[in-house]
């Protein structure tokens, strides 16, 4: 075994909070700015680790365990995602633990948010729960098109098989797929066009405001998961595209790493050039990407023998 | 088979003890759970014995009842379902006896541990009855016993409405199941099971018979549209015995509908599996959705069983596809999932009710909206209902988790395989979709319950003087709350158990050699979620010790939460669980049909405003009530031979002898 099969874990703790430095450093540059530096939010996270914090005397023991919880919850969702071809645990059907291992960490997400007893907190619980509601079957049906594709339904046997041939075969039903994930990938991580991350207003956000009343290293820890959230839902995306190039050992880690960062570079042109839909639009966005998982379930079981 | 026998004596002997003990209400706290642990210790036994070696036991005694034969026997399948039941009821019967110390002198407690030990005892004899006479025996006991214990808080409206619906579907149900019996017994000469067979017979008969069992045992176990009876019955209940009916007693009806599939034919058409797949979807989804529109805690958890029922009928309905289409990988997942989705079920869904039922002690309403922050002052009640909760929702570590991924697999495995019909692919995909659709409106669900129940501040002067229970109702909880965690780590183990279960139900189909690898295969793939299980306990676990290390050394404020710079927040201005739903119901607007009455603030004083929902049932609403009213307005007209009087009916029966005699005669 080289090396490069077991960087998919440390590669993702180590590299996920770059992506948010990508991320605003494309919008800084849309925006005309110098924007803050690539390593922001390591410098926010380090920060935040070594401050003091305050509660509220409403939370319970819930408030303090959801970060463990999340972060923990995440790094084990990490570990079914290739990274090169090779994921440190695959067996059939891991993507069914994937999902349900981000649903692990949404529950307590709004569990803490409920802890608090605010009503900004539950109205940002109530909205991730409902977005949340349409994003999974829309998730799962696209990853059961691959699956139907590719003849395997664990992660890395999926992106494993995926090639070129492929892309000729079935270009369409995999781009649907892409399109579906991207939506979800958006939706799950609080991005334009669903949830502004940077917005300062508490009645409009989604998970900014469910973290309200986090502070010191509890929201350190949870920028940290949500970072590597981003992290793992974006994986998928780029294995999509990276695996049937069919690029494997440090080189395919490196061509994983670029694909993850111009997939940052697009979601900064998203958010840059995209206003935030109305709420009560988002809903019409996740039911789209199901549709589309649909659809591409339906072209590949029809044309792709 | 000594013990099983012992089982039945402890119990029925018990049930009558208590019935004569009740002018001594402390001697019935400790006596009437006592038998029941104790009939229940005893029949687990042979249960276990029967799992875990996977040795059929059979007994037979001479019975005076014409075609009918007292003749037991408990093979895997059997035990599978009497295992759920008594453990279940033991630990209600334990947690009831401190739930029922406030009707102490009020209430007679011997009729009603009476009714509970024979509930105990028929449901044991509906698991392992080989007969139809015997078995349509105890499902009557089964059904009028439970009756009498939903009934228990009588002199209420609401009760004995609920008790009128739960009797009146229970008994259209059984109509159905002695039609099928009827038929079954006059296909093969018999009524005893070991008779059973359709293989000769013709497809439209099995057919019927199938679809007699569908409605006869889809009524007890609460298939959409049968199920309108859970919702009213099981909030109306004493909280234990909403356990055991949520939590086992509807089971039945599922165990009946597998029995009757080992009677029928080796090669199913494929519409059944459609039908069970189709039904399981439509309950499922719908089961959820109406929870997430209510607000009385233990309607939500009814409506919930409705919900987790149609999981499990979507497993049977797969491994129905699978039979059907000769693939016996996916009828194994199928019927696997389907199956250790009951025993799950059974675990978390009677935590749920007694956790549930230790709230309704200490705070007297069932209005979720009326409580909040009883995570504080009920600890233990708290951590068994967020333990229930994420079990429920199906998310690792915990047990719910264990069933849907076979029932997942399964699907996936009908979807990747290139060579299969159609069918196969087009089910599991159905079946994704509906479990990814349920399993986030779950999520929604529960994260509503627990946390308006338990955390925030309390909404109403009945959190003010919650408190816990006492012990007897706090180590059930804890017990199952275990059974949460360890049932969640012991898939391989529990898989293989699955076979000899399976088996029984499946036994027509023929295993391959490869298919034996690709079912065996699993057993490697389940090692894998458990050890990814544990590191995720683990890693949960490390965190959270990082986390206090950090903490150690650093100051900790308290402080309000923070309120935008408001300067009077209260209580009732936190989010509610009808707030919280209201974007999903609202998605589902057309089909819930959530009415509300708001009288709005008028004027320049406003002196006050209202606002309530209500949701009711669609089937009941819509479908139930005007066919029973056409049908009574049809059938009133027989009132006219309905006199009252004695001689008039002496006389029918004068005449209905006449004319039977002369029929025999022609």
């Amino acid at each position: 075994m080289d090396l490069s099969s077991y960087m998919a874990v440390p590669l993702g703790l180590i590299m996920a909070p770059f992506l948010l430095g990508v991320i605003n450093r494309t919008k800084a540059l849309f925006a005309g700015r110098n924007g803050s530096p690539l390593l922001q939010a390591y410098f926010d996270i380090w920060k935040l680790l070594k401050k003091d914090a305050v509660y509220s005397r409403t939370t319970t023991w819930i408030f303090r365990l959801a970060p463990a919880v999340c972060l923990a919850s995440v790094v084990a969702a990490m570990m079914l995602v290739p990274v090169a071809g090779a994921a440190p645990l695959a067996f059939k059907g891991d993507l069914v633990f994937f999902a349900y291992c981000l649903g692990l960490m949404r529950f307590f997400t709004v569990a803490a948010a409920l802890d608090t007893g605010s009503s900004f907190e539950g109205m940002g619980a109530s909205r991730e729960v409902t977005f949340s509601m349409l994003a999974e079957p829309a998730l799962l049906i696209g990853l059961a098109a691959l699956s139907r594709l590719a003849g395997s339904f664990s992660l890395s046997g999926m992106f494993g098989s995926l090639s070129t041939s492929y892309w000729l075969s079935a270009g369409p039903a995999i781009a649907l797929v892409a399109f579906a994930i991207l939506a979800v990938f958006l939706a799950e991580n609080s991005r334009i066009p669903v949830d502004d991350p940077n917005t300062h207003l508490e009645l409009t956000m989604i998970h900014e405001v469910m973290i309200l009343d986090y502070s010191g290293p509890d929201l350190g820890i949870v920028l940290y998961a949500a970072a590597l959230k981003l992290w793992v839902l974006g994986a998928l995306i780029v294995n999509i595209f990276v695996a049937s190039a069919g690029v494997m050992g440090m080189a395919g880690v490196a061509v994983f790493l670029c694909g993850m960062i111009i997939l940052s570079i697009i979601v900064g042109i998203i958010e840059s050039v995209m206003a935030r839909l109305s709420l009560l639009k988002v809903p019409q966005l996740l039911v789209g990407a199901g549709a589309m998982a649909v659809l591409a379930i339906i072209l590949v079981m029809r044309f792709v023998k | 088979m000594n013990l099983l026998l012992l089982a039945f004596i402890i119990l029925i002997a018990g049930a009558v003890l208590c019935v004569v003990s009740g002018r001594f209400p402390r001697f019935l706290r400790v006596a009437g759970p006592a038998v029941t642990v104790a009939g229940c210790c005893a029949g687990l036994i042979p249960s276990i014995n029967s799992l875990a070696f996977g040795e059929k036991i059979s007994f037979q005694m001479p019975w005076q009842i014409p075609v009918g034969s007292f003749s037991i026997a408990m093979d895997p399948l059997s035990a599978f379902f009497a295992g759920a039941i008594l453990a279940v009821s033991a630990l209600s019967a334990v947690f009831g006896a401190s739930y029922l110390k406030r009707y102490e002198g009020v209430r007679n407690l011997g009729i009603h541990w009476f009714f509970f030990n024979l509930l105990v005892a028929s449901m044991l004899m509906v698991a392992v009855a080989q007969n139809a006479v015997l078995f349509l025996l105890a499902w009557e006991v089964m059904s009028l016993s439970s009756f009498f214990l939903v009934i228990f808080e009588s002199e209420k409206a609401q009760v004995q409405r609920a008790g009128w619906i739960y009797l009146v579907a229970t008994h259209i149900g059984t109509a159905f199941l002695l039609v099928m019996f009827l038929i079954l017994g006059r296909e093969n000469g018999s009524l005893n099971f070991e008779c059973f067979t359709l293989n000769g017979g013709s497809d439209a008969i099995s057919s019927v018979v199938f679809l007699l069992a569908v409605v006869g045992f889809g009524t007890k176990a609460g298939f959409m549209p049968f199920h309108v009876w859970l919702p009213e019955a099981h909030p109306a209940a004493p909280s234990h015995v909403s356990a055991l009916m949520s939590g086992v007693m509807i089971k039945t009806g599922i165990y009946g509908l597998l029995r009757t599939l080992s009677f029928l034919s080796a090669s199913p058409p494929s519409w059944w599996g459609w039908v069970i797949l189709i039904i399981g979807a439509v309950s499922g989804i719908c089961g959820v959705l109406f929870a997430l529109a209510q607000h009385d805690f233990k309607r939500l958890l009814a409506y919930h069983s409705v919900e987790n029922i149609g999981i499990i009928a979507m497993g049977l309905g797969l491994g129905l596809l699978g039979i059907s289409y000769g693939n016996p990988v996916i009828a194994f997942l199928g019927f696997a999932g389907g199956l250790i989705h009951v025993v799950n079920h059974a675990v978390f869904k009677s935590l749920l009710f007694l956790s549930a039922g230790s709230v309704l002690h200490a705070t007297g309403t069932r209005e979720i909206d009326h409580l909040g922050g009883l995570l504080k002052k009920m600890p233990y009640t708290g951590i068994a209902f967020l333990v229930g909760s994420v079990a429920i929702c199906g998310l690792p570590p915990l047990n719910g988790f264990v069933s849907e991924f076979l029932i997942y697999s399964g699907s996936f495995e009908g979807i990747v395989t290139k060579d299969m019909p159609a069918g196969l692919a087009a089910g599991g995909v159905i079946t994704v979709a509906s479990l990814a659709l349920i399993g986030g409106l779950a999520l929604a669900c529960f994260t509503k319950a627990f946390g308006i129940i338990f955390l925030g501040e309390p909404r109403s002067g009945h959190c003010d003087h919650a408190h816990e229970g006492g012990m007897a109702m706090r180590i059930p909880m804890l017990i199952l709350v275990a059974a949460c965690f360890v049932m969640g780590l012991w898939g391989p183990v529990i898989f293989r158990v699955m076979a000899r279960v399976v088996g029984v139900v499946a036994a027509s189909v023929p295993l391959s050699q490869a298919d034996v690898v690709g079912v065996a295969s699993y057993w490697i793939i389940l090692g894998r979620v458990t050890v990814i299980s544990v590191l995720l306990i683990l890693a949960i676990g490390l965190v959270a010790f990082f986390r206090n290390w950090l903490m150690l050394r650093k100051r900790q404020d308290v402080a309000v939460t923070w309120d935008c710079g408001y300067l009077a927040p209260n209580a009732r201005m936190q989010y509610t669980a009808s707030s919280f739903a209201h974007p999903i119901t609202r998605l589902f607007r057309t089909f819930l049909r959530t009415t509300s009455r708001v009288s709005s603030p008028a004027g320049l004083f406003p002196k006050s405003a209202s606002f309530s929902s209500e949701t009711g049932d669609f089937y009941g609403d819509r479908v139930y009530k005007p066919t029973f009213k056409v049908l009574e307005a049809w059938l009133s007209r027989f009132r006219q031979i309905q006199h009252g009087r004695l001689n008039l009916y002496i006389m029918y029966i004068v005449l209905a002898l006449v004319v039977l005699f002369i029929w025999k005669l022609r």
